[in-house]
Formats: C-alpha cells, structure tokens, sequence
C-alpha cells in the first residue's frame, strides 16, 4: 500500500503543455481512477507517477518520500499496459514467475509468491499450461498476476481493458476491483470510459486539457458536477443545459426559463445579470402536461427498459430517459417537469457550477 | 425486393464452423445489425457478402442476382472497416473523392465535387476538406472513413464495428449521425457489433448470432420483449436479465418452467410490507446514468435498475411483486415464445 501525492505536477513536450500543474493525493488502499476524453494529459500523468516521464515542475511524493527525480526501476510500483503482453513460449508459472527471476528471487520464495498469486487470481490449475492455448480471460489474469506478483507498493493501470470488447471488459471489471481489495492495493487506473470509473472506483479526478477539472467519489461527480466539461463528459446520455439570461441572487430558489419560472436548490451566490445555464440529467425530466416549460419531440432511442426521448425547447435540447413503456410521439409538443432538488446551475461563460443547496454550499 | 440475401451459407476455416447455414435477407433501405459476442460468425458473415470469402455451401445474392462466385470488385458493395485506414498523404477531399476516380467509374470532376461537397455536408465535415486526413482528430477521421463508403452509391453498405474505436462521447454522436444519414438518403445497411446499445438505437432489425448461427431476427422490441430464448434475453437490456430457477417463485408459474427472466420492468419493489417474496437491498452501484440495486432473494442475487425517486440503501428489507416475468424452460427456451402475448 502506499500513498501517492502529486504537487503541482506540470509537463511540457517542447511548445506544448501536456499537464498544467496537477494536485492530487491518493490515499493508501484507494481505487484512484483517471478519467477524461483523448489528449487530457491522463497517460502524462500516470507516467510521471511511474518515473516513466520527468515532471517540468512540481513534485512526486511516495509515502511522504519525493521521488521526483527517482528512475522507474527505484519506484516500487508496477505499471499495467494496455495490450498484455504474454511470453508464448513460456507456461503460465514461468510468466507470472519472470518478474521475480529477473531480480533473482531464491526459488522457493518465488514458487510460493505464484502459486499464492495464481490462487488469488484463481488460475492455479492452470500453472502449467501453455499460454497459447487459454481463453482472453484467462489471459489477461496471468498478465495480471505477472504484474501483482511482486506485490509492489502501488499498480499504476493505462487502460488495461481498452483492448477488450465491452461485455468482457464488464466481467473483467468486477474482477480487478475485486482482486484490488483481496491484496489491499493501492491503484491508479486511467480510462476514457466513464463505465468503468464510475463502476470500480473510489474517487474520480476528470481531466480536460491538462488540468484537474474534479475530483470526487462517483456518485459526487454525477450528482454535482463542478463544471459543465464534467456535466457533459459524465453519464449516457450526458447532462442536458438550458441556456437562461438572468439575475440571480443568494437564497433564490427557482430560476425563469422563457418566462416560466423553475424551481431549483437555493442559491448561495449573488449573481450580477449574465447568461447561465441550468442542467438536468435525463433521469430527472419528465412529461407533465400543465407545465410551462415546452418542448416539441424529435426523437426516440429505445433501450429496453428506458427510452431516451430528445425535445427542443426555446432554450435549448433536454433529454429525458422515460420508461419504455410511455407513448412519445414524434412531433408532438410536451409540457416538462424537472425534478428541483436535482439542478445544476452553471456559469455559462466560465462553465463553473454555481453554490447552492445541491452542492452543499461549497464556494467557488 | 431484397438488396441482400443469404440462403443456407455455411463457412468453416479447417475444424472451425465460422458461419452454420445462415439465411437472412435485408430490404432496401433497411438498416440490419447482427449482434452476438466475439466469435460468434458476425464478420465473416459480412466477409461473404463482401465477397471476401467464398462459402463451403450456400448462395449469396445481392439485388436479386446470384453473386456467390464474383470477385469483390464485380459486387455492389462498401466495406467500412473497425479501423479507419485513410490515405494520409491526401488531403480529405481527395480521400473522399478516391473511389469516384477509380478507372472503372470514370466520373467527371465537376460530379465527384458535387458528391464529395454533398457528403461531407452531411457528415459534418465539409469544412474539414483542405486539411490532411492525419490532421483529423479520431471522431473525424471515422468520419471520412465512413464518407468514403458514402460517395459511392452501392447496394449495400457493409459495416465492421465502425464506431468501436471511438470514445464514448463520440460513439454516442456518431450513431445518431449514421442512423440520420441512414434515414435521410435510404441506403440499406448490414452492420456488425458486439455493442447492444448500437444494435437498439440503429437497427431496424437485429440479428442474434451465435456459434455461427443467426438465432433470432427481429425489430429491437421484439428481440427484448420477446426473445425466443434464455441466451437471447441475456444479449439486450442493462443490467443483465436477471434468471433465477422457477422454484423460488413457487406454484405461481407454469408446470413446465425451469428459469424465471426477471428485468427491472419486471420487479415491482416496495418498502412496506406485501405479499411477495422478501429480499434484502445487498449494495447500490453508482454507474452515473443508471443506479444498480442488488437485491438478495434467498440465496440468489437479482440486479435492478434503481428508480430515482425511490431511494434503496444497503440493508434495506424489501418485499418484491413480479409483473409477467419471462418463462423459459429446461433447454432455455422461451416458454409460449411463439404468439404468446399475440405477434406483431
């Protein structure tokens, strides 16, 4: 177990800066994910916690040691690539064994330390099979158990299920968090897929452009997104804004939507006259047809359970995911009712959530 | 008239039955998608239509006419790959022009402009044509991949996973955008995915496919209200079906059940006391979008999508109601799967 604290970490490839100035702390025993789209600066991040990339600026501490300037060999953590590699011509016991034999580990220490690790990852009855013959799940346990068998302080993951196609990469989910509380481990885990960080972990940093926009436990980072970067790249469909201009002040709780007045959490800011933009999530949207706020229906995604229905409004588009079972027609002007002590208001310029009731009064 | 048709095509590769007497035939204007795990025969499938493989047995037809022994270029059809493979030394018109100018077309520049302009247009990228195609984020660069298959105007457009490259985000905008184009200028799709999200949004029919057999065909309803089996059931809907074996629901379901398929739109939960079995609330999973309840009935886990405005938490005891559940029997199939609740 160790913990990982990041101090201002910045890094730069010639004219181009791939990480601003980064803090973040990651606790002992923490399910740490990194989220965020393509060219966030994430891998960045993750290499310079790996001593993979030198930092410009700012620092790497490691249980309290600054390792800022320490090799990846000195670092006593193990770094998870995307494609898994196997040795083909070597069985399993001698892939997971390799790690060990390379830093000359006396025999009988390294035959217990993979028969405890095949038996975490329960692939002990294949020890001595061949890895070319094994299925992809099985596979990926015994590159996994190639990079756990050390045991070291932290697991740094860069997108280890990328390759995989999504139901297996469900499966496969449910089996790293697992084995992450089976051996108390810390771990940071990089991902574009939102399913996946919110599935497996403790707290979420989402980066955009090389900064930290939030860090949060799952349901913080749905419930109170702190901008609308992270309203937008967080959920399925995302959050849907309704652009407003108005003045707001401290204690208001409901805002005017085309002259319609919505209810929302009370406001703990003043707010000088200025264009804002109120955000529901699909779950929180319903028909009601005495409501003032309109729409008109243009489309409807069937999902089984749930539909996501898209209507456009004078201010903007609200999706609303509605049981499947509900008559929408395609065309056909709806009244809609936003469930109030759901709403995220946000900045329209600076795109930072306003406080409110929702957001626990925090200050921005 | 059928743009595509497969009659009885079987494929093996040595001991391995790729594709098992597969018949399946797709309309004009018709937008199919074949859904199944990896491996279960969804490509080469394409593979034969595309003419990229021959059948061991079995005829492919494409506009009515028998094209099982043409090469791929003598068959009307485009092929966009999981992988967008663009010429990077071309900028995005000549990428999307490429195919309009192959010898065999002849087409005049003053038409290919015109066609190139109307579907970048459509694509969204119209604005996007001077530059390099490797000076494209990945979103775009699927983008003209998909153009490229567009300029054309085949008789059917076959589709290998062509969004599975792409972040969420963008898979979500861009199925949208195929199914609109799709719509707007009536061309008739196969496409292939492994994704059930893609296969409800976009398909006018799916096909299930599994172990090289198409084992059912049908809107995207039907295939979820109605699968003809237990196997078909667990393709679509999130959280997964939930089959528990019929004894836990005692006399209340017919002799012949072995397994009760439970989905959330099945299971009525309330917090009072009712009639219904009792369960216990195990833990909520926070997915963001959709909230996971696992309940525990019995010894078995059953997961259900959380209503928002019934907030569960870990240690709760609930009593459970179920609303028409689908009955399966010992082999797994669907038990009155044929007209049951009246066939559409």
């Amino acid at each position: 177990m160790a913990e990982i604290k990041l101090e201002t970490i910045a890094k730069a490839f010639g004219s181009f800066t791939a990480v601003k100035g980064v803090d973040l702390k990651v606790d002992h025993g923490s399910f740490f994910v990194i989220l965020g789209p393509s060219g966030c600066g994430k891998t960045t991040t993750l290499r310079m916690m790996a001593g993979l990339e030198l930092p410009t600026s700012g620092r790497i501490l490691l249980d309290g040691e600054d390792v800022t300037a320490l090799p990846a060999s000195a670092r006593d953590i193990a770094f998870v690539f995307q494609l898994f590699a196997l040795y083909p011509h070597m069985n399993v016991r001698q892939n997971i064994a390799f790690p060990l034999r390379c830093q000359n580990y006396p025999r009988p220490e390294i035959r217990r330390s993979v028969e405890e690790t095949a038996r975490l990852l329960r692939i002990d009855h294949l020890l001595d099979r061949r890895v070319g013959g094994l299925s992809g799940g099985d596979r990926q346990r015994v590159a996994l158990g190639r990079a756990i068998v050390r045991r070291p302080k932290a697991f740094l993951m860069d997108e280890p299920l990328g390759a995989l196609d999504s139901e297996f990469r469900r499966l496969m989910c449910g089996e790293l968090r697992e084995l992450h509380d089976r051996i108390d481990a810390t771990t940071v885990y990089i991902t574009h897929d939102q399913l996946e960080a919110m599935a497996m972990a403790d707290q979420i940093a989402i980066m955009n452009q090389g900064r930290v926009e939030q860090i949060g436990t799952p349901q913080e980072i749905y419930d109170r997104p702190a901008s609308m970067f992270v309203a937008d790249f967080i959920g399925a469909p995302p959050m849907s804004f309704l652009a407003v201009q108005a003045s707001l002040k401290r204690g208001d709780r409901s805002i005017k939507v085309d002259g319609a007045p919505i209810e929302m959490p009370q406001l703990f800011e003043d707010r000088a006259e200025g264009s804002f933009a109120l955000g529901v999530r699909p779950e929180n949207v319903s028909f009601a047809d005495g409501s003032s706020l309109r729409g008109r229906v243009i489309g409807a995604e069937y999902l089984g359970t749930t539909q996501i229905v898209t209507v456009t409004t004078a201010n903007g588009q609200i999706k609303a995911r509605l049981p499947s079972g509900s008559t929408v027609r395609i065309g056909e002007t709806v009244g809609l009712a936003l469930r109030p002590d759901k709403l995220s208001l946000f900045d329209a310029v600076s795109g930072q959530a306003l406080s409110s009731a929702l957001y626990g009064g925090h200050h921005g | 008239m059928a743009e595509v048709a497969l009659l009885d095509v079987s494929k093996s590769y040595g001991a391995v039955e790729a594709v098992r007497g597969l018949s399946l035939s797709v309309a004009h204007g018709e937008f199919v998608v074949l859904l199944g795990p990896t491996g279960a025969g969804k490509t080469t499938t394409l593979r034969l239509i595309a003419g990229l493989e021959r059948p061991d047995q079995g005829s492919v037809m494409i506009q009515g006419r028998v094209v099982t022994n043409e090469v791929p270029a003598e068959r009307d059809v485009a092929f966009v790959f999981q992988q967008y493979s663009l010429y990077p030394h071309l900028s995005v018109y000549d990428n999307l022009a490429f195919p309009l100018r192959s010898p065999a077309r002849r087409m005049d520049e003053k038409t290919i402009r015109r066609r190139v302009q109307q579907i970048s247009e459509l694509l969204h990228i119209e604005h996007k044509l001077g530059n390099r195609a490797t000076a494209l984020s990945g979103g775009e660069m699927q983008r003209v991949a998909i153009g490229r298959a567009l300029v054309r105007e085949p008789a059917v457009y076959l589709m290998d996973e062509p969004l599975s490259s792409l972040d969420a985000k963008l898979r979500a905008e861009l199925r949208l955008e195929l199914k609109r184009i799709q719509r707007e200028l009536g061309t008739t799709i196969l496409y292939v995915t492994h994704d059930q999200i893609e296969a409800m949004t976009m398909a006018d029919r799916i096909g299930v496919m599994s172990e090289g057999a198409l084992i059912q065909l049908g809107t995207p309803r039907e295939i979820y209200e109605r699968p003809n089996s237990a196997y078909v059931a667990g393709r679509l809907g999130t959280p997964v079906i939930n089959l528990i074996p019929a004894e836990l629901l005692g006399d209340t379901v017919p002799p012949q059940v072995r397994t009760v398929g439970l989905r959330t739109e099945h299971i009525r939960i309330s917090t009072s006391d009712g009639p219904g079995p009792r369960a216990q609330v195990h833990w909520v999973e926070h997915l963001g979008d959709q909230n996971h309840v696992h309940l525990k009935l019995a010894t078995h886990s059953l997961v259900t999508l959380a209503d928002p405005v019934q907030p569960l938490k870990a240690g709760d005891q609930v009593s459970l109601e179920f609303d028409q559940p689908l009955y399966f029997d010992q082999a797994g199939n669907r038990v009155g799967a044929d007209g049951w609740r009246g066939h559409a």
